[in-house]
């Protein structure tokens, strides 16, 4: 149990428009996740299906049933925050134990739930301290934990992992995708990180300005972008997007090639430029060349280490059968 | 303040206002100590350049089994209790009141600090003449228009009304202290306990409570030395009549209206004594809140 579905929702602050008229729906068991640049309305969306926030007008039905003016505590859904919002002053026992004790469940049982909610994160060993004497990620998993004691019918995450270093962050995303495998519970994950959204998703939401710009799985979203947004928002580094007689070539205003879809080759190339800055990773190389008379910038991703240099000329050669062809309004061309 | 030199630093350059601080406190302190062990009687010619004459501890004892000692101590506690009560209670209220976001905003809480400003002596008059007194007062004039018989304040509730006036200086304090702690609270760990299914009353008991748990602690420990001190709105309203004679309205009775510098010392040396039993179980019953 976890459908969610808004129906024609708008959210204006004052004057702001910041959702216009939105149609959605998140199947049961899904793992969605919205991402979007900052300040796109990702929280606030997020925060409509939660109930922190009233709509405008339109729908929220969950589960087929209206919940448009129902508190949060009634949707059944449990959300973890970005800043996790643990209770400082109790221990991780009883922040885990809060929702259970606030709906009057009995003692043995919040026992037995906080211990195997506790057990399922590991933190078994810290439940008698105080949040303030734990890391970022047993913080998170505390958060966690609140969470999924109350088993909800669906999870809403908001950038949970923005506040963890880049390695706990690798961690916790598996993580948090194993949990989803168990619990098989709809989550709804927001982030403007799209390595999070392609690696973690069912169904990726892409939103710009409060509007819905493309719904599909990861795959869908990098191979067949429906517009230059979504192209240049979903795949890293990012696509590179040419105007002008390149593209007239193709019949189209604008056309994109990513950049591990152009092939360094030794001579006689499509096209040629020097080498901008060049990022050794070792297992690839990205260039970000100069002076190919396309763009300002072209990226370009190498398999493996290749010893070219700043300043170096490069002969580049596209892969014909890979370039997406947009129009005038940027809107994919088939 | 890592390395040895830097330490030594500080230390110079603290040492004139620890000496300043030192000399302040611990000179009147001597003094008073010194002169609770003499009879000093400057109406009855005793003089400090003829020596005073040492009477060993005959000023503690009178002082104590004076019948005024007693109910003055008790009056004393009843008041700062009083006070801190009805400020702590509403200055909570008033803070969550202001923290929500309305209509003049600014001019509001202008308005909720100017008491503060107001001097106690000023304060206490307006209180007296303009709402407390018996055939004018606006009080009265209420109580009259309710068709009951106007309350003679100062004299039948007089304990009661100095607490009113009190408070009514010291509640901005508390509501500034307490409404910076408020704002200070993350709305997420609000909207989690929300989400947690925490009715308003839960909210309240559960999050924003523990959370202002510091500052009250802060409010209740300044209030408490500036309260065991208070002194004006005695002097101005009863004059220490109608049992609202406090610990330091008796000794400045036995010093200045009794001229007896000796006994008003020691009841000088029982004061700070008081002040200190109150000040342990405050640390007590709330310090422990300064800690975590
Ligand atoms: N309470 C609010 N009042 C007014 N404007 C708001 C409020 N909350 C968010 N906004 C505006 O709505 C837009 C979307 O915000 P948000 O949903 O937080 O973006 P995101 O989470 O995608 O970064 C922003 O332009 C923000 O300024
Ligand atoms: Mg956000």
């Amino acid at each position: 149990m976890g459908k969610i579905e808004l129906k024609q929702v708008t959210k204006r602050f004052g004057d702001a428009e910041v959702i216009p008229p939105l149609d959605l729906t998140i199947h049961d068991g899904e793992f969605t996740v919205f991402v979007g640049p900052s300040g796109c309305g990702k929280s606030t969306l997020l925060r409509l299906i939660a109930g922190l926030e009233d709509i405008t007008s339109g729908h929220i039905e969950i589960d087929g049933k209206d919940a448009t003016t129902l508190v949060p505590a009634k949707r059944g859904l449990a959300m973890v925050f970005q800043s996790y919002a643990l209770y400082p002053h109790m221990s991780v026992r009883k922040n885990i134990a809060f929702p259970l004790k606030m709906a009057k469940m009995d003692l043995a049982e919040i026992d037995r739930r906080v211990e195997g909610a506790a057990s399922v994160l590991n933190l078994t060993a810290y439940l008698d301290r105080r949040p303030g004497q734990l890391s970022g990620g047993q913080r998170q998993r505390v958060a966690i934990g609140r969470a999924i004691v109350r088993e909800p019918s669906a999870f809403l995450f908001d950038e949970p992992l923005s506040n963890l270093d880049a390695a706990l962050r690798v961690g916790m995303r598996m993580e948090i995708s194993e949990l989803h495998k168990k619990l098989d519970t709809t989550m709804i994950y927001v982030t403007h990180d799209q390595v999070e959204a392609m690696t973690m998703a069912d169904k990726i939401v892409v939103l710009q300005a409060g509007v819905i710009e493309q719904v599909g799985s990861p795959l869908e979203l990098y191979r067949a972008p429906r517009n230059t947004f979504v192209a240049g928002f979903i795949g890293s580094p990012k696509m590179n997007l040419l105007t002008g007689p390149e593209a007239d070539k193709h019949n189209a205003h604008t056309i994109g090639i990513r950049p591990e879809h152009i092939d360094v080759v030794q001579s006689d190339g499509v096209w040629q430029g020097t080498v901008g800055v060049a990022e050794h990773l070792g297992s690839d190389t990205f260039f970000h060349i100069h002076n190919t008379g396309l763009a300002e910038t072209l990226t370009v991703r190498a398999i493996g280490d290749i010893s070219l240099r700043h300043g170096d000329t490069i002969h580049l050669s596209p892969r014909m059968d890979e370039f997406h062809r947009f129009d005038k309004a940027g809107l994919r061309i088939a | 303040m890592a390395t040895k030199a830097s330490r030594s630093a500080a230390r110079m350059m603290m040492a004139p206002a620890v000496i300043l601080l030192l000399g302040w406190m611990l000179i009147p302190l001597v003094l008073t100590l010194f002169f609770s062990f003499k009879k000093f009687l400057p109406l009855r010619g005793d003089r400090w350049e003829n020596g005073l004459e040492w009477v060993g501890f005959e000023n503690y004892v009178r002082f104590v089994s004076s019948s005024a000692f007693w109910p003055s101590v008790i009056t004393t506690l009843i008041i700062v209790g009083g006070v801190l009560v009805i400020t702590v209670c509403l200055g909570i209220l008033l803070a969550m009141l202001l923290d929500q976001p309305m209509w003049g905003q600014g001019i509001v809480r202008i308005l909720v600090i100017a008491p503060f400003f107001v001097m106690p002596t000023v304060s206490a008059l307006v209180w007296k003449n303009m709402f407390m007194d018996a055939n004018n007062g606006l009080f009265s004039h209420l109580w009259r228009l309710f068709g009951a018989e106007p309350v003679s304040w100062l004299s039948e509730a007089s304990l009661p009304s100095i607490i009113l006036i009190v408070s009514w200086q010291w509640l901005p304090f508390a509501t500034l202290i307490l409404l910076t702690a408020i704002q200070s609270l993350d709305s997420e760990q609000l909207e989690a306990a929300e989400m947690d299914g925490a009715s308003p009353l839960a909210r309240f008991g559960h999050i924003v409570l523990p959370h202002l748990s510091r500052a009250v602690t802060i409010v209740i420990l300044i209030q408490t030395i500036f309260l065991l001190s208070v002194f004006a709105e005695i002097f101005v309203t009863t004059g220490g009549a109608f049992g609202s004679r406090t610990l330091t309205y008796l000794i400045f009775q036995r010093v200045l209206e009794s001229q007896n510098v000796g006994l008003g010392s020691a009841g000088g040396v029982y004061a700070i004594i008081l002040a200190n039993i109150v000040a342990i179980f405050l640390m007590r019953i709330v310090g422990k809140n300064l800690d975590t």
